[in-house]
């Protein structure tokens, strides 16, 4: 029996980013559908809002872009393919082939028959956005939803069509089948010489995981033919007719404001577009070499304003919190202090979490193209109908004049949530009246785009003499709210989040703050597992009650053969955790050459549990990949700033996980099929930085309470 | 404009009006429409831009268009034989050595390169050489293991 048990949890507001209005638009008349697709079925499903319940509406602007009534809908051509959409994006999570998966099954069609059309806000439904591990928690089932509504659909068409009742019918295989006569119509049957549109309720039943057929293969990527030819196009290799190329002259530092401006020589410069619109400045010009030269002959003076650099940025977060405390962010019971008072063993703690980069491969990059004052734009982000409200207010027109079109993206880990790029293509575009691209360097996606935030944890802790927590006060200064509860059991315990006003533009990041707070937290255990003379695994599991957390850990301590005694040079951790949905545990094995301080990583064991497996392929992939990408700001990842400049905006100064910085990696994929699932792209990172910094401890009796743990390697005593 | 002058890629004869000093990457990219080598730093750190020339992998967005006179490049668009994959681009596909794929060409070109100079390398070689491509997605497990399957396959053994 499937779970009704819905995970309460709320989504962090993503704090840092520039609100959007609400957006109520059904761009598509029903007309301009058929047109596009041809005859045949449509479906719109109106669901009932299943985000209302897990977003408070005072949380965050992301609660005013909540789905309308229709967030789903799909077409059955007459050549009986199955077209589904939504407002998703494929950024190499998967997912359009998971979803794909999912509309198959519930419409009882062959995998291939089904094509996703995604991140399109002319063709697609509204969607706040790809964040928050929410694609398979929410619009997978919305989609099934649609497909189920669109079944019955197909099923009554049979039942009036042989005047035989619904109900003896059966769909499976793209058909409809009498069993009582043998006879059979297949969907494309059903769907010719039609223009039907529907709205249906589309409620329960979905299919339950034990049932599902197509959905919990390891389907392959779709159109990852595509991938391994060059012939895939993101939004960079995109080149419409006409087209010129965009840069953009940008300030010395943030926030510097033009107070001379010069560009008569540039703009003597044949076949190039000049713009200057406050204090942006951009050209455009036929090849890219002489939009820079363009750029290159402008003279521009700025006024500066100094800024807080990195190397006193923890102090100065901790010294600037906001001094209202939200209570909205605070979560108490018991009293913490008469337990601190009291307690049998002690243990406070400080742990610091730098800047890091997103540095997805595929740097931001748009397409942009007037035609009279409406504006098509291609960009790589994760939030097409939140770029589209960004346009619509810069340009001062309506949303409806604005199409956003997703490419799949060259990843974006939490860093496309903004239309930067899509922005300035657009102005350029519009003073040159044709269409322009922009593609950032290397250097402006280092500097231009936005960072997860430092932080600064204060943890004030207390064991009783039998090792059970007594209390447990936990606070994050900046880094964030996410993953801030703590799953073990403590009858005294206070948890608060400090906000801090932004140094660095900052915002999304895969799992967002759980990992800073699982870092600060799971450190934490392991050195009061220590105090209490206790294995750290033993530690844990006296004080945890959640049956999925102790699962997961016990999964990996198995598979590692936890505990294990360590040899000289030799190290062992272990961290769990959960959140959104999801449990994961990390155990690491690490290895310090003596002679230089090196760190190296050489095994990692995480189990992960997510509910039922839509595609344990493509599971496994994020699970691997959010271990590596955890690797990276869990050793050396770290942005560093002054005065308002990136001081390491290269790939030669900012590290990330390289071949040789890989380790053995065992990823045990726990599927209960008795669980709605969760999303997966999230959590598998949270566990890496504590389970490597306790393996170092554990080699060295040296505590590292600091992200990133060695970015030069272990300082020799 | 400069005298063109004229490149081999892909066994197909190209002239460059671009300025001579260009890094082959603009010029495959925005002269020639090739995009599947992709940019990714400008500073030849991360391999999304990896070609063949004159047989051997290099980052094309560090070498000038000129020092691709008479020596033959292949990128990613001239793998592939008659609708037939290449077998490190049938390896990458079998292994699922990808997600968002933004690398996948670079990856696989540095991979033909390696193995035309050591047909059946060791992991540690692999990994040696691949060194210098970055996958943000985390897939290099994957991609090991699809370079060592290609490897079998071109030696028949797969």
């Amino acid at each position: 029996m499937m779970s009704s048990q819905r995970e309460n949890f709320l989504l962090e507001p993503e704090r840092y980013e520039f609100a959007s209005g609400p957006i109520h638009h059904f761009d598509l008349a029903r007309r301009e559908f058929f047109k596009i697709l041809g005859a045949g079925i449509a479906v719109f499903a109106i669901t009932k809002n299943t985000q209302a319940q897990e977003t408070a509406p005072s949380r965050g602007f992301h609660a005013q872009e909540l789905p309308q009534e229709i967030s789903a809908w799909l077409h059955i051509g007459e050549d009986g393919a199955v077209t589904a959409f939504s407002g998703k994006a494929e950024m190499g999570q998967n997912i359009r082939t998971s979803m794909a998966q999912s509309v198959a099954d519930e419409l009882r069609v062959p995998f291939e028959s089904v094509r996703m059309v995604m991140g399109d806000t002319a063709l697609t439904p509204f969607d706040a956005g790809t964040f928050g591990s929410r694609t398979t928690p929410t619009m997978t089932p919305q989609l099934r939803r649609v497909a189920c509504a669109a079944r019955d659909l197909l099923v009554d068409i049979a039942a009036k069509e042989w005047k035989v009742a619904p109900e003896g019918l059966q769909a499976a295989g793209g058909k409809v089948t009498d069993p009582a006569s043998g006879r059979f119509l297949t969907y494309a049957a059903l769907a010719h010489g039609r223009t039907l549109a529907q709205n249906l309720p589309a409620e329960d039943p979905v299919t339950p995981p034990p049932d599902w057929i197509i959905a919990g293969q390891p389907v392959p990527k779709v159109d990852a033919r595509d991938f391994v030819t060059g012939r895939h196009q993101y939004t960079p290799d995109l080149r419409p007719e006409g087209m010129l190329y965009g840069k953009i002259l940008r300030p010395p530092s943030f926030g510097a404001t033009i107070t001379s401006y010069d560009d008569s020589a540039a703009k003597a410069i044949s076949g190039v577009f000049v713009v200057r619109d406050g204090d942006f400045v951009g050209a455009a010009a036929p090849t890219e070499r002489e939009a820079r030269n363009a750029l290159a002959a402008v003279h521009a003076q700025w006024k500066e304003k100094l800024q807080v650099s990195s190397r006193e940025i923890f102090s100065y977060l901790k010294s600037h919190a906001e001094p209202k405390v939200d209570d909205r962010h605070r979560n108490q019971r018991g009293s913490v202090e008469d337990a601190l008072t009291g307690a049998a063993h002690r243990l406070d703690a400080s742990y610091t979490v730098a800047y890091i980069a997103h540095a997805p491969l595929e740097p931001r990059a748009a397409v942009a193209e007037w035609s009279g004052d409406k504006l098509t734009v291609q960009t790589g982000s994760q939030r097409p109908f939140g770029v589209r409200g960004e346009l619509a207010d810069i340009f001062h027109i309506p949303e409806g004049n604005v199409r956003v079109i997703i490419p799949d993206t060259g990843s974006a880990y939490g860093g496309k949530h903004t239309g930067d790029a899509a922005i300035e293509a657009a102005r350029l575009a519009r003073a040159a009246g044709r269409p322009v691209k922009v593609v950032w360097t290397r250097e402006e996606e280092f500097t231009w785009a936005y960072f997860r935030p430092a932080g600064v944890i204060e943890v004030r802790s207390a064991t009783a003499s039998d090792g059970k927590l007594v209390a447990w006060d936990f606070h994050n200064y900046h880094s964030g709210s996410s993953g801030i509860e703590t799953p073990y059991a403590v009858p005294n315990m206070r948890t608060q989040y400090h906000s801090v006003p932004l140094v660095l533009r900052s915002g999304s990041y895969r799992g967002l703050a759980a990992t800073a707070n699982h870092f600060a937290r799971e450190t934490h255990m392991d050195a009061l597992a220590h105090g209490a003379k206790l294995d750290p695994l033993e530690f844990r599991l006296k004080n945890l009650e959640d049956v999925r957390l102790r699962s997961v850990l016990e999964a990996a301590a198995k598979k590692f053969a936890w505990p294990r005694a360590s040899k000289e040079g030799q190290g062992f951790g272990i961290a769990a955790g959960n959140e959104k949905g999801s449990y994961v545990a990390t155990c690491a094995e690490i290895a310090v050459d003596k002679n230089s301080g090196a760190v190296r990583v050489l095994r990692l064991v995480t189990a992960f549990e997510c509910g039922a497996i839509v595609n344990p392929d493509g599971l496994r992939n994020q699970v691997v990949g959010a271990n590596i990408q955890g690797l990276g700001g869990a050793l050396f990842e770290a942005i560093e700033f002054e005065n308002g400049r990136i001081t390491n905006p290269r790939f030669s100064r900012y590290r990330v996980p390289r071949f040789r910085d890989i380790p053995e990696i065992d990823a045990i994929l726990l599927d209960r099929k008795d669980l709605a699932p969760a999303g997966a792209g999230e959590t598998p990172i949270m566990a890496v930085a504590p389970a490597i910094g306790s393996a170092i401890f554990n080699a060295t009796g040296t505590r590292l309470n600091a992200l990133p743990l060695v970015p030069s390697g272990l300082k020799k005593t | 404009m400069p005298k063109a002058i004229e490149i081999e890629v892909n066994g197909k004869r190209y002239a460059v009006h671009y300025d001579p000093e260009t890094p082959l990457l603009y010029v495959l990219r925005d002269e020639f429409g090739l995009t599947g080598s992709k940019y990714g730093c400008g500073e030849g750190q991360c391999g999304a831009c990896t070609v063949l020339l004159g047989g051997a992998p290099r980052r094309s967005c560090q070498i000038p268009v000129s020092a691709a006179v008479g020596k033959p490049v292949t990128t990613i668009e001239g793998l592939e034989k008659d609708g037939r994959l290449h077998p490190v681009q049938q390896a990458f596909l079998d292994a699922g050595a990808f997600q968002c794929a933004y690398c996948t060409p670079g990856m696989i070109m540095s991979s033909v390169g390696l193995l035309e100079s050591n047909a059946d390398p060791s992991s540690a070689e692999i990994i040696q050489s691949l060194q210098g491509n970055i996958c943000r997605c985390g897939t290099q497990p994957r991609i090991v293991d699809a370079v060592h399957q290609a490897a079998k396959m071109m030696q028949g053994r797969g």
